[in-house]
């Protein structure tokens, strides 16, 4: 149980030191020692979680059992690679004066502050708590996405806050509506907003307030996933805010916040005993999936671009959750992790991409692989990786959602396979002419830390090539937890 | 059942709904945002009421906590935040346009309706106080949005917002006797930062459009620029 207060307890010490130190030079470094230290904790306790089960903290305050354990370890791993690129970015950024001491002060301080409110989301046993987590994390970098001040990084940033503070108030009252089903059944007092024991009494409470309760937490939660027609934010906070933000936007909160609507259909598939939640899910992930394929066409901006690949795979997430039986929900599992590897490498090499160019706007970023061979290299291959391409990882998830859809709705995997074939088409016609293409005169090599990427990259092709037997170990465990069901 | 056989605690109850809800339809036609603010502070102050009355009827001493940080929070300390704010940007004087205000006041009551409609099936098992409170805590809830909809000043924008939160609040004090302390407080500690970000936004604002319009923030879109 230590590992887990060492987890939490690292980014909160981090805060005060980083809003002390965030302006010195050494500032990085801090960041990203503190968060491989974080690293650390969070394979301390996936291995105390594998040897001896589901853990309870004292208070019940704390519960760490397969399904989130992973993706603790995850966020962790992300949250250190993206902090080794983040130190001579934002170093880039202040030498050419973007950013000033206060503000990267700031930046560190919430880089912290949001890792915090991760592990909060991950790790609590309370849905409240959750939602309190949820939200910190929305404040913590609400206003790093206004960090460069432009009256466009602004308008994302009002927008971000708005929409995903309106939206994720639906959550609140979706809470507040389990805590009422629950208390009826339970009686008054602090236990019944527990998780634990809202599963273990789930079926005898009420199936009608708990289907409403789950609409609005879909609705909350699916605000931050990027839901369509919810998803108006997050290509805005993506484009305009520094690029390791975004990379930890949808390589982790996504993630997360996927992660609480599972939670939360748990509950409500353990009382009403129907699909209606699955049915949810399903309808918005395939809209999502399919809005978002069709808006890669049109983007002009690189970094919306990916925002909007970033969608697509949410919506093929929540979609494969929804199908709920084990092989979609190990499928799901799988793309959570191949997606978010994936999707954090490409905004590491396309921050430096648009480094290199001086803009993100794609009809201006030519020539990379001439200017310099590493950015270019690993801008096409983690398109490649991201479309869906064999042999990384995303193909072979992207291919067990599709066998998984093919076995239960047999009528909807043309659907999938347009949607995917969209997203390819979408992703090169805009990819192939920024890596091959004319040098623009004065475009000159820029000093790049491509090391993250190329980690993340080889985890997804080892992933894509073979699923190493701990990691299987974990999938079919959170699996079984969270479709009750071993996958055969 | 007719509204005597309650008991007193419960006819209180269903006063305090029925005016929160009112002052949610308040809001959605008051123009002027120093009067905005103020009808929200009144909003506040009934919360807080309606959670001290609670707390001191059924006996639940911690909800004293919850009605205490209702009064400061939301009757005290973010009108005043607002109002500061208002007079140091110049907008006291400033009037939001409402376009078809018959009409969004109509679309009021549509939600109002609409959210009995939903309620209904959910409290058949309950009694008239939690069908009510339930029903206006989601209504105050959509009101906060359609606020939100059809305003242009940023700081209305905020009061749509907190008002939610409001909404919210009644429903966790009335249905459920509050939220667990720690859930409470984590809330009560969210909406004080989000206060506080909110007034960091209105300054980053004016200086990039030079007002505090938000229909005016329309750079970002897909249609091609």
């Amino acid at each position: 149980m230590i590992a887990v207060y060492l987890l939490l307890g690292i980014p909160l010490a981090g805060m005060p030191l980083l809003a002390l130190r965030g302006d010195r030079p050494e500032a990085g470094r801090l960041n990203s020692r503190l968060n491989g230290l974080a690293l650390l904790a969070s394979i301390w306790l996936a291995i105390d979680v594998l040897i001896s089960g589901p853990e309870l903290s004292t208070g019940q305050l704390l519960y760490i059992d397969s399904y989130n354990v992973y993706l603790v370890v995850l966020t962790a791993f992300v949250g250190l690679t993206t902090s080794l690129f983040s130190g001579p970015y934002m170093e880039h950024e202040r030498e050419i004066g973007r950013v000033t001491a206060r503000r990267l002060r700031l930046y560190y301080t919430m880089y912290q502050g949001f890792m915090l409110a991760m592990y909060l989301v991950l790790t609590t046993n309370n849905v409240g708590v959750m939602w309190v987590a949820m939200e910190g994390a929305t404040l913590a970098t609400v206003l790093l996405v206004s960090l460069y001040r432009t009256p466009e990084s602004v308008e994302a940033a009002w927008k971000y806050f708005i929409l995903c503070g309106v939206g994720i108030a639906q959550a609140l009252f979706g809470t507040v509506l389990l805590y009422f089903a629950a208390e009826q059944k339970l009686g008054v007092g602090g236990d019944a907003l527990l998780w634990t024991v809202l599963h273990g009494h789930a079926a005898e409470l009420d199936p009608a307030i708990l289907s409403l309760a789950f609409v609005f937490l879909l609705v909350g939660y699916g605000t931050k996933i990027g839901l369509v027609p919810l998803h108006q934010w997050l290509p805005d906070a993506h484009s305009e805010g520094p690029t390791p933000m975004s990379a930890i936007l949808s390589g982790l909160l996504l993630n997360d916040a996927l992660y609480a609507v599972v939670r939360c259909k748990m509950l409500v598939d353990g009382s009403l005993g129907t699909h209606l939640a699955g049915n949810l899910m399903m309808g918005f992930g395939l809209l999502s999936f399919l809005v978002a394929a069709l808006f890669l066409h049109r983007q002009t901006d690189i970094k919306r671009l990916f925002s909007y690949s970033s969608i697509e795979h949410m919506g093929l997430m929540t979609f494969a959750f929804g199908v709920g039986s084990p092989w979609a929900t190990f499928a799901a599992l799988f793309h959570m992790t191949t997606h978010s590897l994936t999707k954090s490498a490409i905004f590491v090499t396309v921050g430096h991409a648009a480094q290199l160019a001086g803009t993100q706007r794609m009809d201006r970023i030519r020539g990379l692989i001439l200017t310099q061979p590493t950015i270019g290299w690993g801008l096409l291959i983690g398109t490649i990786a991201i479309a869906g391409f064999p042999p990384f990882g995303v193909f072979a998830s992207e291919f067990l959602v599709l066998v998984a859809t093919m076995h239960d709705y047999p009528w909807l995997t043309p659907v999938l396979l347009l949607g995917i074939g969209l997203a390819f088409a979408g992703l090169f016609r805009h990819i192939q002419p920024m890596v091959y293409g004319d040098v623009p005169e004065g475009q000159k090599p820029i000093q790049a830390n491509l090391a993250p990427v190329m980690v993340h990259l080889a985890l997804v092709l080892w992933l894509g090539l073979s699923i190493p037997a701990f990691l299987g170990n974990w999938f079919n465990q959170a699996t079984h937890l969270i479709s009750g069901a071993w996958p055969q | 059942m007719a509204i005597t056989e309650l008991t007193l605690y419960q006819q209180a109850i269903l006063l305090l709904a029925g005016l929160i809800a009112l002052t949610s339809f308040l809001m959605l036609g008051q123009s002027r945002l120093v009067r905005l603010v103020l009808i929200f502070a009144l909003q506040g102050c009934l919360l807080a009421a309606a959670t001290a009355l609670a707390a001191s009827v059924l006996d639940y001493p911690h909800l004293y906590i919850s009605a205490a940080l209702s009064f400061i929070l939301k009757g005290l300390v973010i009108p005043i935040l607002l109002q500061r704010l208002i007079h140091r940007m110049g907008l006291h004087r400033v009037m939001d346009t409402i376009d078809h205000p018959a009409r969004v006041m109509m679309a009021g009551t549509a939600l109002m309706v609409f959210s009995y409609y939903v309620s209904l099936p959910v409290v058949r098992h309950s009694t008239l106080v939690t069908l009510n409170a339930i029903a206006v805590s989601l209504a105050v809830v959509l009101l906060g949005m359609l606020l939100m909809i059809t305003r242009r000043q940023a700081v209305a924008h905020v009061v749509g917002f907190m008002s939610i939160e409001n909404g919210l609040f009644f429903a966790a004090v009335v249905a459920t006797y509050g939220m667990p302390m720690v859930v409470e407080l984590g809330v009560a500690f969210d909406v004080l930062v989000a206060a506080v970000v909110f007034g960091v936004f209105f300054f980053q604002i004016r200086s990039s459009i030079d007002s505090l319009n938000v229909d005016q923030l329309s750079k970002l879109s897909e249609v091609d620029r």
